[in-house]
């Protein structure tokens, strides 16, 4: 039942023109950012995926759009999950929130703003949620070096 | 020099969602984040009206350490230690889920023993875990005898798996392609009296703790959260479980030899924190079914896969056979060769979906660590178990969510 429904996905996703194949024993899909919110609105509405897992980024320095958006999706009816791939670029890493959807996206679109410097359109509370207050740079970039410290109390001399 | 701090030259690491109250009774208080009442650095920001919280603004990250970027400078084996220190209470989960993510990445099946013996482990730490997490929560209601018996089963399970791999909680015992090394004489022996010793000790705690007027006054109806509304939040394991949705990775997707044992999953009925004991305590009742069944099931064999890709060659070979030194040279200066590719693996944890997401480059150091750590999913919607009930609940519901610094911040 479960691989019935991630074929329909497949093949629905496929028709819109979406890059979509099975990578170890989930459904990965590769989408543009525009059509974010529309793709997590049918799997949320259209196909059960009702548990938003995660949100992430990873970042490719060398390569043009240099960010990955990267979601996990979990239906508790099929069990079974989806990710959905979006590339932005290192100049406009931009995407829609999607808050209004999973209210689990709130805590996550945080980190990861302030880890990998992604922004989230209409999402208004990107405060830092590890860091703190006024930290500089975005510590999960390839170009931002592990040695740097940034201590907001002062060491011990 | 040495410099003081004081509350004039020491910033202000948060910025808190309100800073006025709603109205004009209300009040703003600070809860945390080094606070008697949590255990487990997290600030609260709450504002009150009376007794009762009417707004809250979690904030996380006091124990942040930069896991997911240490890890991009270590070598796919040489980060298992950083996994454990994630959920402390329960760390071999956390090492075989790391393990389990890279070895789907690798296509490397791993042995029959390791599979039952990592089942078994992680069972033995669910257990570990859950007698944490009630342990710390009934404490703070004041049931000090039934903290103190449920830590001495600990201590014994905790000492138990430090003879297995010689730390109390930070066990690094997992390994890619295996684990560190087999079970010692006599082990299997000594789990058999603790299980013995967990029912005599489990069934006084019912008796203190079940129809207790106080604990009942204290948890019932307090920090109620629906199915539907915990799912909204991200929420998994016996915080979803308590609200009486039967969601269980364990019987869901199966893995390890979940698919092979028998077990219930027990479920609440209303969400509450009443329910979220009663889940944990249920809980371990068949983690120890499954620990039965799997001391019978436990095959003879290998530990280690013999893939030369993630398993060091025996010592003997290494100082007699050129190859094999090259190969331990290579494993450890280079790491394990992970093809290239992304995988998310998620495993049952104590407290829910823990899910490793890796990015390979195709070397030996992983491109990107990303855990899907259940405690931050939590804390993301502690506010709606804290809203409308009063400052006092505050202490119960955040023990019965059993948060986890290490996981949570990470």
């Amino acid at each position: 039942m479960s691989a019935d429904l991630l074929e329909r996905l497949r093949a629905r996703l496929v028709d819109e023109g979406r890059e979509a194949a099975f990578a170890h024993g989930l459904l990965a899909v590769q989408i543009p950012r525009e059509a974010l919110l529309d793709t997590a609105k049918l799997l949320k509405e259209g196909f059960g995926f009702d548990l938003f897992l995660d949100v992430t980024a990873v970042d490719w320095p060398d390569r043009d759009p240099r960010f990955d958006v990267v979601y996990h999706f979990y239906s508790t009816r099929d069990h079974v999950r989806v990710r959905l791939k979006t590339a932005v670029t290192g100049t406009d890493p931009v995407v829609d929130t999607l808050v209004p959807l999973f209210g689990a996206a709130a805590y996550m679109e945080r980190e990861c703003h302030e880890m990998l410097g992604i922004g989230f359109r209409g999402n208004d509370d990107l405060r830092p949620i590890l860091l703190y207050e006024g930290f500089e740079g975005h510590p999960l970039r390839k170009d931002y070096p592990k040695e740097r410290e940034q201590p907001l109390v002062r060491y011990r001399e | 020099m040495t410099v003081r701090n004081t509350s004039d030259n020491l910033p202000n690491p948060v910025r808190p969602a309100f800073d006025t109250p709603s109205t004009e009774d209300g009040v703003i208080v600070n809860i945390g984040p080094s606070h008697p009442a949590t255990h487990g650095t997290l600030q609260i920001i709450a504002e009150l009206n009376g007794e009762r919280v009417v707004r809250a603004d979690v904030h996380c990250g006091y124990l942040h350490r930069g896991f997911e970027k240490e890890c991009e400078a270590h070598t796919w084996h040489t980060l298992i230690p950083f996994v454990d220190r994630l959920n402390y209470c329960s760390a071999l989960i956390n090492n075989f889920a790391y393990c389990d993510a890279v070895e789907t990445l690798m296509d490397v099946e791993i042995t029959p023993r390791t599979r039952y013996l990592r089942t078994l482990l992680s069972e033995y730490s669910r257990i570990a875990d859950h007698m944490t997490c009630i342990a710390a929560s009934v404490m703070e209601l004041g049931a000090m005898t039934a903290f103190l018996y449920l830590m001495t089963i600990r201590d014994w399970i905790y000492e138990h798996l430090a003879d297995l791999t010689g730390a109390r909680v930070t066990y690094s015992y997992g390994r890619i392609g295996g684990l560190a090394h087999d079970l010692p004489e006599g082990w299997l022996e000594r789990l058999e009296e603790i299980l013995d010793e967990y029912e005599e000790y489990i069934g006084r705690i019912h008796g203190l703790m079940d129809r207790n007027r106080i604990f009942i006054d204290r948890t019932r109806d307090v920090g109620v959260i629906s199915t539907e509304q915990a799912v909204h939040w991200g929420f998994t394991g016996p915080i979803l479980r308590s609200t009486g949705a039967a969601r269980d990775l364990r019987r869901d997707t199966p893995y390890l030899a979940y698919s092979e044992l028998d077990f219930e999953v027990p479920v609440g009925i209303n969400g509450d924190n009443y329910d979220r004991y009663y889940v944990r305590m249920r809980e371990m009742d068949e983690s120890v079914h499954m620990i039965r069944q799997l001391m019978h099931m436990l095959p003879k064999g290998p530990i280690n896969v013999d893939d030369r890709r993630c398993t060091f060659p025996e010592k003997h070979r290494v100082y007699t056979e050129i190859e094999s030194l090259i190969n331990h040279f290579k494993l450890v200066i280079d790491g394990p060769q992970v093809p290239a590719g992304e995988v998310y693996r998620a495993h049952e944890a104590a407290n829910g979906e823990l899910g490793f997401y890796l990015v390979s480059d195709g070397t030996g150091t992983p491109h990107r660590v990303h855990v899907r750590a259940p405690s931050f999913v939590h804390m993301g919607g502690l506010h709606k178990l804290l809203e409308g009930y009063q400052l006092a609940d505050v202490v119960s519901t955040f023990g019965t969510m059993n948060m986890i610094g290490g996981e949570c911040d990470r």
